[in-house]
């Protein structure tokens, strides 16, 4: 089983959120570039290794979670 | 199977044989060993149609032109539709196909019972079958065959294919790519064709060159084998499942992706469970069927489900990824096209859509036909 780390709920099954996927930095949309904002919206790093991501707990808080993860093991946030 | 395709190619269309193929673990020991071998041309972006029409094409010539039996089977693909608007977008894709000179027709409930009756066709199901997009040249194919095939075709002409060698290094000077560090040593050119699938953005990495993928791990499963009873491919978009029956008998299962992405190959029970309740949805009668086992590949999916296929911002690298869950149907076609593109140093018409730069244009080639994508 995969846990995740709710700052609010505790370790949780994976099944219980939704995933939102990689932390991207957003641009100032009135200072960006068409180009930039591009980039924003669709380039990824996608790691083999740690990545810091969100997850939206859809069966539990409801809130948004910032959760580092393992890509290669799934191990998260200091979960074996 | 994408690498020892434009290998093959680059030595039977080109001539050219200087070629090394390197392959971190066996070949066909990723993506191209784990799919589930399904061959189809029924897509909805007419760059998607003809695209993987030529791909049709070459695996029917492929026996022949490798001489090596990859037993492929056109027995046809269904696609099943469960509600109204599922039955009209498949109306569109016939349509959009049928322009494009590929037979693909809808059918209703009768005669999807008549091509398979243990589908559960009743008005009381949980999903009712109320037609379906039927595709008579689609079928499966015998997958580490065409991998083992490309790969004699290309060694017999001369190209080198290093199993067990890992790359870990990328060399790029002034913009350009002068070679490839290994485990296993240091190969020193001037072209380098990234054809990882799942792990594509860590060899792109290597060079320098940021991509728009992320990496999912897609399960499939595989029953005990039985008596032939399943002469078509059966899809249903709804319930995330494919089902085929292979010449040796076995039921194999694939779903769409997994919920979040992962590089780890590591099955789940949730899925499981998930797939043999959509399967008897459809067949009720296989329900004493035993699972044999479940795996999971690694699909590198790209914002609009279409693949990023020739030339980076880094002289000499080259890209032929973003395949996410149907590289392996396009194998010999974007080999084809990949050698091409390398022998001549121009972007074919043919994959003229798919370059890395849409993304930053804003020209995304949205392919809502990908495998098991709801509608």
């Amino acid at each position: 089983m995969i846990l995740l780390p709710c700052p609010w709920c505790g370790p949780r099954n994976v099944g219980e959120f939704r995933y939102v996927g990689e932390t991207v930095s957003r641009p100032d949309p009135a200072a960006t570039t068409p180009e930039e904002w591009r980039r924003y919206l669709y380039m990824r790093r996608n790691p083999r290794g740690m990545l810091r991501e969100g997850w939206y707990h859809t069966m539990g808080c409801r809130r948004y979670v910032t959760v580092d993860r393992d890509t290669a093991t799934n191990a998260a946030g200091g979960q074996p | 199977m994408h690498g020892l395709a434009a290998a093959y190619y680059l030595a039977a269309n080109h001539g050219i044989t200087d070629v090394a193929v390197l392959d971190k673990s066996y070949i066909g020991s990723g993506g191209s060993g784990r799919n589930t071998a399904i061959v189809r041309s029924n897509y909805l972006t007419p760059e998607g149609v003809a695209f993987y029409d030529r791909s049709v094409k070459l695996y029917e010539a492929l026996s022949a032109t490798l001489n090596f039996n990859v037993m492929f089977s056109q027995h046809g693909h269904m696609t099943l539709a469960h509600n109204d608007s599922s039955l009209r977008t498949m109306r569109w894709r016939a349509e959009v196909n049928k322009l494009q000179g590929i037979e693909s027709e809808v059918i209703d409930e009768r005669e999807v019972n008549r091509l398979v009756p243990q589908l559960d066709v009743s008005p009381h199901a949980r999903y009712p079958i109320l037609g379906a997009l039927y595709h008579a040249p689609g079928g499966i194919i015998r997958h580490d065959a065409v991998v083992w095939g490309y790969a004699r075709g290309a060694d017999a002409a001369g190209v080198h294919i290093h199993q067990n060698t890992e790359v870990t290094g990328i060399d790029v000077s002034r913009g350009k790519v002068t070679g490839v560090v290994t485990n296993r040593g240091r190969i020193a050119t001037g072209t380098v064709l990234n054809a990882t699938a799942g792990w594509s953005s860590t060899v792109a990495d290597l060079a320098g060159v940021p991509l728009p993928i992320e990496t999912f791990p897609l399960q499939a499963a595989v029953t005990e084998p039985v008596r032939p009873f399943l002469h078509t491919v059966i899809v249903s978009g709804s319930l995330h499942v494919y089902v085929s029956q292979t010449d040796r008998g076995e039921l194999v299962f694939g779903a769409s992706v997994d919920p979040f992405g992962s590089y780890s190959t590591r099955g789940s029970l949730e899925f499981i469970e998930g797939l043999a309740g959509h399967v008897l949805e459809l067949m009720p009668s296989l329900s004493k069927m035993r699972l044999l086992r479940q795996w999971a590949g690694l699909c590198d999916m790209t914002p609009d489900f279409s693949p990023i296929m020739g030339f980076t911002p880094v002289d000499g690298f080259l890209v032929d990824v973003g395949w996410g869950t149907y590289g392996f149907k396009a194998g010999p076609v974007s080999g084809e096209a990949m050698a091409e593109c390398i022998a001549t140093a121009r972007t074919p018409a043919i994959i003229d859509a798919f370059g890395l730069d849409r993304f930053e244009a804003g020209e995304l080639v949205g392919e809502k036909g990908a495998a098991s994508v709801g509608h």
